[in-house]
């Protein structure tokens, strides 16, 4: 590189330093370069500029210019006529107008939705402060603690003058993100704990944790969360009732510990003999060797599939309305149950959609963060 | 004179036998017979009825934009926590998908449901229920488009026609094809938005569900009148709230809050008028609002507790008018005896 750059200098020693050419450099020089390279690809950059045209003023106008955001309500019957009189041309966010408490909430009491609202806040707070590598500390501990314990409070109530709601009254985004947290909280250590079984020298406990993980996985979810909510109330001795939610939460710690047994035992199985070895050498006993030099590499190496893994069961939690509690997805549903809401059902999908994007997509974000922080040392 | 001692012993007996019956009950005010009736003593204990009901369904059962559960199955359950405790508010509802309802209620988790559940032979006796009433007459039928012309189900020769899978539906499709030598091609399409939009699209001739469901679907169209619900019936689909086993004071509540429900619009007894009708001098009236006579107390619970029923949810007919007629649902079978429909109940006495 060097002697180009002397070489250009004695030929040319007066000119002034100039930048680039625009045709070399910049957006121009990067899109003659990649999406005009030839007549085929200019052909499809072409094709495709006018798709993505199209369909972005089609969406334009169909989600905000021909769009109808309120419809007067009569008697408790909301008129809906406007919107069924354009026919689809625009989108009838009326309905999110309307139900967008019974969406986000469920059948909550109607004057109590503070709770659940504070709710989900204090699940994204406990996100965000979980997230940030400052609070890494014993700290936590507490923390969660401390907050699952108010959101338990209030949801439940009870106490505090606050007047007691039932669990079969709880509803919407507190259900997916109860079920998520907790699911996934209980589910990684259990995750941990079978995952080193698996690779333990111990026979019996080697079987055990190899007949879990593949007994659940041999099973959808979808039949867990029957057995948990058909079969197994029956198997109960008479009078004794196991809450449903409870029921569905187990059934989902359960599947997820089985699947994240099995990501984390890949992170076990990528580290090098050495370090067992060398942990080994320096006489650590084995929850130290484990605890200080085996999970942290392996948990490391192993965060793009343990992030897949939560995504999907964030996501997995919607398949309880099978057994009948209104999560997010389920309340959307049940919103447009009612004939006069009938037939919007794009609106609600696409609002659902975006709450679960939301969540999804903060969760891959901050994953590529960590993973560039963590494995900073390996970067080739 | 031996035959007058007799007389006089056996009326003397007969006086005792009477109070001796009629004492215990009066004893075990407010909850005779306790211990007889388990779900009743529980529900009681608890202070709430916890009612088994659907996840959503229009008319039936669903939640409303403020959360709270509204229906006809809804006013049902209602009407017996208005009976139990006088206050229509003491219910928790819990909802239930198809498959999961029955297990709800025999495992205990509900005290009742008022599900849309078709009453049939194996579920009154193998799965251990007791249907108390039919308070909906259903059945499966057709609906076309208005322009096809089409009047009656066996004009559907040869046409496509959309169902849902998995219910009795399907399988009621085949059968009466197969016996009325009816060609047709089934379209089959899980869930109900897609099965709607495909009739609506024109992909089949007919859909066909029960009657309920399709009025509920024409009153959402745009133009209802573009679609003719044909009068052809052709299954049985007796709809009614359902209890456990072994809880026969229960099933007689619920049951007599049913006819209670009829006997009331029979009688012309209304939520807005039934303070007047508090005097009316017709003692079926007296009996039922609990003027006079013991009702209620054989029952189990307080004998105002028709009056109170009708005040707080209303007769059969308003219930009817509140839930399924803004849906589009007709009387037709479900209207009074009297109207020549099938709803009869039994005399208050």
């Amino acid at each position: 590189m060097s002697d180009i750059t002397l070489d250009a200098a004695a030929r040319a020693p007066e000119a002034a330093p100039r930048s680039a050419p625009i045709t070399a450099i910049g957006p121009i020089a990067w899109a003659r370069q990649n999406l005009f390279g030839s007549w085929w690809s200019t052909a499809v950059t072409l094709v495709l500029a006018y798709l993505i045209v199209r369909w972005t003023i089609g969406f334009v106008e169909w989600a905000f210019l021909n769009a109808i955001w309120e419809v007067p309500v009569v008697n408790g019957q909301a008129q809906t006529q406007a919107c069924r009189e354009i026919k689809g041309v625009g989108a009838c966010w009326a309905v999110i107008t309307e139900k967008h408490r019974f969406i986000l909430f469920g059948t909550y009491p109607f004057e109590q939705h503070w709770r659940p609202a504070l709710v989900c806040l204090l699940f994204v707070g406990l996100y965000v402060v979980s997230a940030m590598r400052r609070f890494w500390t014993w700290h936590l501990v507490p923390i969660w603690a401390v907050t699952l314990t108010v959101i338990g409070v209030l949801m439940w109530g009870g106490v505090f003058g606050l007047p007691y709601v039932p669990q079969e009254r709880w509803g919407g985004l507190p259900i997916t993100l109860i079920l998520s947290t907790f699911g996934l909280a209980m589910a990684f250590p259990l995750a941990i704990l079978v995952a080193l079984g698996r690779r333990s020298k111990l026979p019996a406990i080697k079987m055990l944790c190899v007949l879990y993980v593949e007994l659940i996985r041999g099973v959808p979810l979808i039949s867990l969360l029957f057995m948990a909510s058909v079969m197994f109330p029956l198997f109960l001795p008479e009078g004794m009732n196991i809450d449903k939610l409870l029921r569905a939460q187990i059934a989902i710690t359960l599947f997820a510990g089985a699947y994240l047994a099995e990501v984390v035992r890949a992170g076990l199985q990528a580290l090098p003999r050495g370090q067992y070895e060398a942990a080994d050498a320096i006489g650590l006993s084995y929850w130290q060797k484990t605890g200080l030099i085996i999970l942290p590499q392996a948990l490391r190496l192993v965060i793009p599939p343990l992030v897949n893994t939560f995504i999907g069961f964030f996501k997995d939690t919607s398949l309880v309305l099978i057994i009948g509690i209104f999560d997010l997805l389920t309340a959307g549903k049940t919103a447009i149950v009612e004939p006069a809401w009938q037939g919007f059902g794009i609106e609600v999908y696409v609002t659902i959609g975006v709450i679960y994007f939301v969540f999804c997509f903060a969760m891959s974000k901050y994953s590529q963060d960590l993973e560039r922080d963590l494995n900073r040392h390996r970067r080739r | 004179m031996k035959a007058l001692r007799l007389a006089v012993a056996c009326a003397v007996g007969g006086l005792a036998l009477a109070a001796t019956m009629t004492t215990p009950t009066r004893a075990q005010q407010p909850a005779p017979a306790a211990g007889n009736a388990p779900t009743m003593d529980a529900i009681r204990a608890r202070g709430t009825l916890i009612c088994g009901v659907t996840t959503g369904l229009a008319g039936f059962a669903q939640p409303d934009s403020q959360g709270v559960w509204r229906g006809f199955d809804v006013d049902y359950c209602r009407a017996v926590a208005v009976a139990l405790f006088n206050d229509a508010n003491r219910v928790r509802y819990v909802p239930t998908t198809a498959q999961a309802r029955f297990t709800a209620l025999q495992s205990g988790e509900v005290d009742m449901l008022a599900r849309n559940t078709t009453w049939t032979l194996s579920r009154d006796t193998s799965l251990g229920f007791d249907f108390t009433g039919i308070n909906f007459y259903d059945g499966q039928g057709f609906m076309v488009k208005a322009s096809t012309g089409v009047r009656t189900a066996r004009e559907l020769e040869g046409a496509t026609i959309c169902v849902q899978p998995g219910t009795t539906t399907e399988q009621n499709l085949t059968d009466w094809a197969r016996a009325n030598r009816i060609r047709f091609t089934p379209v089959v399409i899980e869930r109900l938005e897609e099965v709607v939009q495909a009739y609506v699209a024109g992909r089949c001739d007919a859909y066909t569900t029960d009657v309920s469901g399709l009025a509920a679907t024409r009153s959402a169209q745009p133009n209802p009148r573009e679609h003719t619900i044909l009068p052809d019936v052709i299954s049985k689909e007796p709809l009614g709230p359902l209890v456990r086993h072994g809880d026969q004071r229960f099933a007689d509540l619920l049951r007599w809050i049913h006819f209670g429900l009829l006997g009331a619009e029979e009688l012309g007894i209304t939520s807005a008028n039934v303070q007047q009708r508090m005097t009316d001098a017709n003692p079926e009236v007296q009996r039922m609002l609990g003027r006079s006579g013991d009702l209620g107390r054989m029952l189990g619970v307080d004998n105002a507790w028709m009056a109170n029923i009708i005040r707080t949810v209303g007769n059969y007919g308003e219930i009817f008018a509140r839930n399924l007629e803004p849906i589009g649902i007709q009387r037709g079978p479900n209207a009074l005896w009297t109207q020549g429909g099938l709803q009869y109940s039994p005399p208050f006495r």
